[in-house]
């Protein structure tokens, strides 16, 4: 992998046809979207961005949501085009779309191509028929399994993305769903464990008891075991806590956060990370999606929150994202040098010429891990 | 002042919820002591924790004039007094300070054990007691039943009791008709010298310590010099009132009179309660018997949790000890917790009250360890010590034998509870000294020793019973026993704040008990851990917590990094909130829960 950290674009897109009950995104169902302000609105905070980062060349961007397949493709084209004539694009630029694989999005996709998307990362999530209704998706397997087929057809890089550790899911029946998957993947899948977040229909059940069957911790610890086996035996090791990918498939965009890279985030909700003369800054946008076109249009930013990160701030977070990767961390960045020890000799971590990596024994335990390295 | 014939002073004896605040504030209002607006329940409760609890912990008093059917005008002084009976030395020195009481009890619940030890104590005082039958609006109200309950039970005439509802109002006047007929009024010659009983003191940071009396000869005036008899300390008068509850300065107190005084006091440690109070120009010949002073009979560690806040629990200890001179501390150093504080207790309920105060009051976060209570230790020399902290155990070989104190506690409860109150307390090594019947409940006493009874004893009987007994004690001395000290091991390092005395029979179980309750309080490690309860070097039980399996986050992409290190703040500060022994956290409430037993 190429460890320059980079620089890329995170465009944020808040809408969704119906609203995922394990979802706590800054997602939203609206029934009319007046798709031109919204165009203009994109394109004017990519351009008030690149008055402050003008010089740097572009890497990737990213188009995520919400559901971004939902998105016009004149808009997706615009986007891209005022990003290029913002930034100094590179020559093999990353450009992502998050697709839903109903027929009507996978119907879209040749025109995505057409705008300049090379890369597509669809939201699969069960190779099972009940657990997609279970999990509020409006498409079938059948659907999912086209979707991803015509993607592979028209975009040279295509991922997908399962949810495990579902209800009343087993090892078995987990095993039999990866295996399908692997041999559907063209290089890149995500594999997220189910998790119950709070103020989603999923929490607000799971805080009333009702949401019932979820694996217990060893049958979730199984999963992932088992997970990291069987790509692993497929030539698509994790190279990230639930991103698995062969050599040279790795999602350079997402890369750019786990590195510590630079990114500017527009759209509603979006967070950017910029390395200004004045240090690293964190930046934030309005979260509403019409508050933040109102502020865009009659303020010329939708820009909520600019922080400058403390030194302390920063070698903290290089290492709550960095250590997710397979690659690890620079050592520099860690200075508890007890619990380095301690990790060490319990097998979880390990250090190997001045980085810090998870052992295959750690990396289920990496937030107690972080919280030992970082508390 | 007051002719004494229009003076009645009384208190209100009754079970926790049995209604006395209610009847209180009922009399208040009724005789308009206190203008409606400034109402609220509770009037005589003034810390919060005891309007959240609904009990009584400071006594307090109030001054109420009321103009009788006979045309004339009284004063009557109620002093409301807690029913707990961590507080009973409140009552009874209370009870000293009256001549009459109103006995409330609940017209569908009956008389309660609480009852009965507090309307001894007002027969003790010599008191004339009038019974009040309280909730009569309820429909589960027995009043035929209940006064039969209260002549056999307690032994005096229930024919003439009142029935009213503190609640709607009703029989209220009755009442302070009844004060006035049926109490008798106080005696005392005011041309004396100055006689006054002090019944309570506290602190108030306005005024500085403030003095309840009784006069029961002559008469104070402001301005006077005065004596304590026992300290032998003099003061010069500079306030003197009546509470209404609020204070209302008065010029002079006669006898049969209750008002309070301030004195350049510094703190309630220089007052001492059941003290007699005379003029040091004029004193009288004989000073009043006096109170046994009340003495702590729980102890425990009080820890900071963050260790940088133990100057801050010393100044909130000392200033909790300006007003509750029965709650003693130590300053006390643990291997693992630091340093802290060795506190004393008149039971369980003011270890927690206190506890409560010191962490809401003062803000401090604690950790409590293992409340103890004293035990006896008689070396082989002849010497004895006492051991207030299971740490402190001397070397065995030179241990004659221990002893531990034991309470006579009286349970009344409901004929079909009474086989699970029997085996509550044989399984806590009770031994039955009386059980007989009075109507549908049984009245059963038993002999027990006081660690048994401490930690839990009261949730579990409330458990096993569905809350329907009542339970009262007394002290009763020290007893020899098979008593051992446990350790507790976690992950082969002692942790000195978690071992304790226990009889060596019930050690086995109640080891294991402590290891499984252990094993669900501590989080699973990265590692796994074991927990063994021991006596000296002999391992009596052992859990193994399993080390964590998974716990990560399964996405984190470039909007996380902000929320990830807000949780990571937030561990920062729950990190303050785990004690580290050895490579194991232990979180601060593990302390305390891990003694809460089951069964």
């Amino acid at each position: 992998m190429d460890e320059r950290p980079g620089f890329g674009l995170y465009v944020h897109w808040p809408f969704c046809q119906s609203k995922c009950p394990y979802c706590d995104f800054n997602s939203h169902v609206s029934a009319s979207v007046d798709h031109v302000a919204w165009r203009e609105a994109l394109a004017s905070e990519i351009r008030r961005s690149a008055a402050e980062t003008g010089s740097r060349v572009i890497d990737t961007i990213f188009f995520g949501g919400g559901t971004p397949s939902l998105m016009p493709p004149e808009t997706v084209g615009a986007v891209i085009e005022a990003a290029r004539s913002s930034w100094t694009a590179s020559n093999d630029m990353e450009i992502t779309l998050e697709a839903n694989p109903t027929s009507v999005e996978a119907g879209r996709f040749q025109a995505y191509a057409d705008a300049g998307v090379n890369r597509v990362s669809v939201g699969v999530q069960s190779l099972v028929e009940d657990d997609l209704r279970a999990l509020g998706r409006l498409h079938s397997v059948e659907e999912a399994r086209a979707a991803v087929a015509t993607a592979q057809q028209i975009f040279p890089r295509v991922s997908f993305d399962l949810i495990y550790a579902r209800q009343n899911q087993t090892l078995e029946s987990w095993r039999n769903e990866l295996a399908q998957a692997l041999s559907m993947s063209s290089g890149h899948l995500s594999l997220y464990q189910l998790t119950i977040e709070p103020s989603t229909a999923f929490g607000d059940r799971f805080s009333k008891g009702s949401l019932r069957g979820l694996p217990d911790e060893d049958l979730g610890a199984d999963m992932f075991d088992l997970t990291q086996d069987m790509t692993e035996a497929a030539g698509l090791p994790a190279y990230e806590t639930s991103n698995h990918a062969s050599l040279g498939h790795e999602a350079r965009h997402n890369l750019i956060y786990w590195r510590s890279g630079e990114w500017v985030g527009v759209g509603p909700g979006a967070h950017g990370r910029l390395s200004l003369p004045e240090g690293r800054t964190a930046t934030e946008t309005h979260l509403a999606p019409l508050k933040w076109l109102a502020a865009v249009r009659d303020e010329g930013s939708g820009e909520s929150l600019r922080i400058q990160l403390s030194p302390e701030d920063v070698r903290e977070e290089a290492v709550l994202m960095g250590l997710r990767l397979g690659e690890g961390v620079s050592l520099d960045g860690l200075k508890n040098v007890k619990a380095i020890n301690e990790l060490t000799e319990l097998g979880l971590i390990e250090v190997a010429s001045d980085r810090v990596r998870l052992t295959r024994k750690g990396k289920p335990l990496l937030n107690a891990i972080l919280r030992q390295l970082l508390t | 002042m007051t002719d004494l014939a229009r003076i009645r002073n009384f208190s209100i004896v009754a079970h926790i919820d049995h209604g006395k605040s209610t009847l209180a504030d009922r009399l208040i209002q009724l005789t308009g002591t206190v203008a409606e607006r400034d109402m609220k329940a509770q009037m005589l409760d003034s810390m919060d924790i005891e309007r959240e609890r609904g009990i009584t912990i400071k006594a307090n008093t109030v001054r109420i004039e009321y103009p009788a059917k006979d045309g004339q005008t009284y004063i009557l002084n109620l002093i409301d007094t807690p029913g707990h009976v961590d507080f009973a030395y409140e009552v009874s020195r209370s009870m000293r300070a009256v001549e009459g009481s109103l006995l409330v009890v609940d017209a569908s619940q009956g008389v309660e054990a609480q009852t009965l030890a507090n309307v001894y104590q007002a027969i003790d005082a010599n008191h004339e007691i009038v019974p009040v039958l309280n909730k009569i609006d309820l429909p589960a109200a027995e009043p035929a039943r209940v006064k039969e309950q209260i002549e056999d039970v307690i032994g005096i005439d229930a024919s003439q009791a009142l029935e009213i509802s503190a609640k709607t109002g009703l029989g209220i006047p009755e009442v302070l008709e009844a004060i006035v007929t049926r109490l008798p009024a106080p005696k005392g010659d005011r041309d004396a010298p100055l006689k006054a009983m002090l019944v309570d003191s506290w602190y108030d940071s306005y005024l500085g310590v403030v003095v309840m009396i009784r006069i029961i000869d002559g008469v104070v005036r402001k301005g006077d010099m005065i004596k304590m008899m026992q300290t032998g300390a003099r003061y010069g008068i500079d306030k003197l009132a009546v509470l209404k509850p609020q204070m209302v300065d008065i010029k002079e107190l006669g006898p049969g009179e209750i008002g309070i005084f301030t004195a350049s006091i510094k703190q309630v440690r220089d007052t001492r309660v059941g003290d007699t109070i005379t003029h040091e120009k004029r004193p009288c010949a004989k000073a009043l018997p006096g109170f046994k002073p009340s003495i702590p009979v729980v102890f425990c560690g009080l820890f900071p949790v963050d260790a940088n806040d133990f100057d801050d629990l010393r100044d909130a200890i000392e200033k909790l000890q300006l007003n509750d001179a029965s709650f003693t501390a130590e300053m006390e150093t643990s291997a693992a917790l630091g340093f802290g504080f060795r506190c004393g207790f008149l039971g369980l309920l003011h270890l927690e009250v206190i506890r409560d105060r010191l962490e809401r009051e003062y803000d401090i976060d604690l950790i409590t360890t293992a409340p103890s209570v004293v035990y006896h230790i008689h070396m082989k020399d002849g010497t004895m010590r006492e051991l207030h902290n299971p740490a402190d155990m001397p070397d065995l070989t030179y241990v004659e034998r221990i002893e531990e104190p034991r309470i006579k506690a009286t349970i009344l409860v409901p004929d079909e509870y009474l086989g699970a109150v029997l085996k509550l307390c044989e399984d806590r090594r009770g031994i039955q000294m009386d059980l007989t019947y009075a109507g549908q409940r049984a009245m059963v006493v038993y002999d027990l020793p006081l660690n048994e009874v401490v930690f839990d004893f009261y949730d579990r009987l409330k458990s096993v019973t569905k809350g329907y007994a009542s339970f009262d004690y007394q002290m009763q001395g020290y007893r020899e026993d098979k008593l051992v000290k446990m350790s507790i091991l976690v992950n082969d390092e002692p942790v000195d704040a978690l071992s304790m005395m226990v009889h060596r029979d019930r050690a086995d179980a109640r080891g294991r008990a402590m290891c499984e309750k252990l094993k669900e309080l501590i989080p699973r490690h990265m590692f796994k851990i074991p927990i063994q309860a021991a006596i000296g070097g002999k391992v009596i039980a052992r859990e193994t917590l399993s080390a964590l399996r998974k716990d990560v986050t399964a996405k984190c992409y470039g909007g996380d990094a902000t929320r990830k290190k807000k949780l990571l703040e937030k561990q920062k500060a729950g990190k303050k909130k785990m004690r580290q022994f050895g490579k194991v956290e232990i979180p601060q409430e593990a302390f305390i829960n891990a003694l809460k037993m089951d069964s």
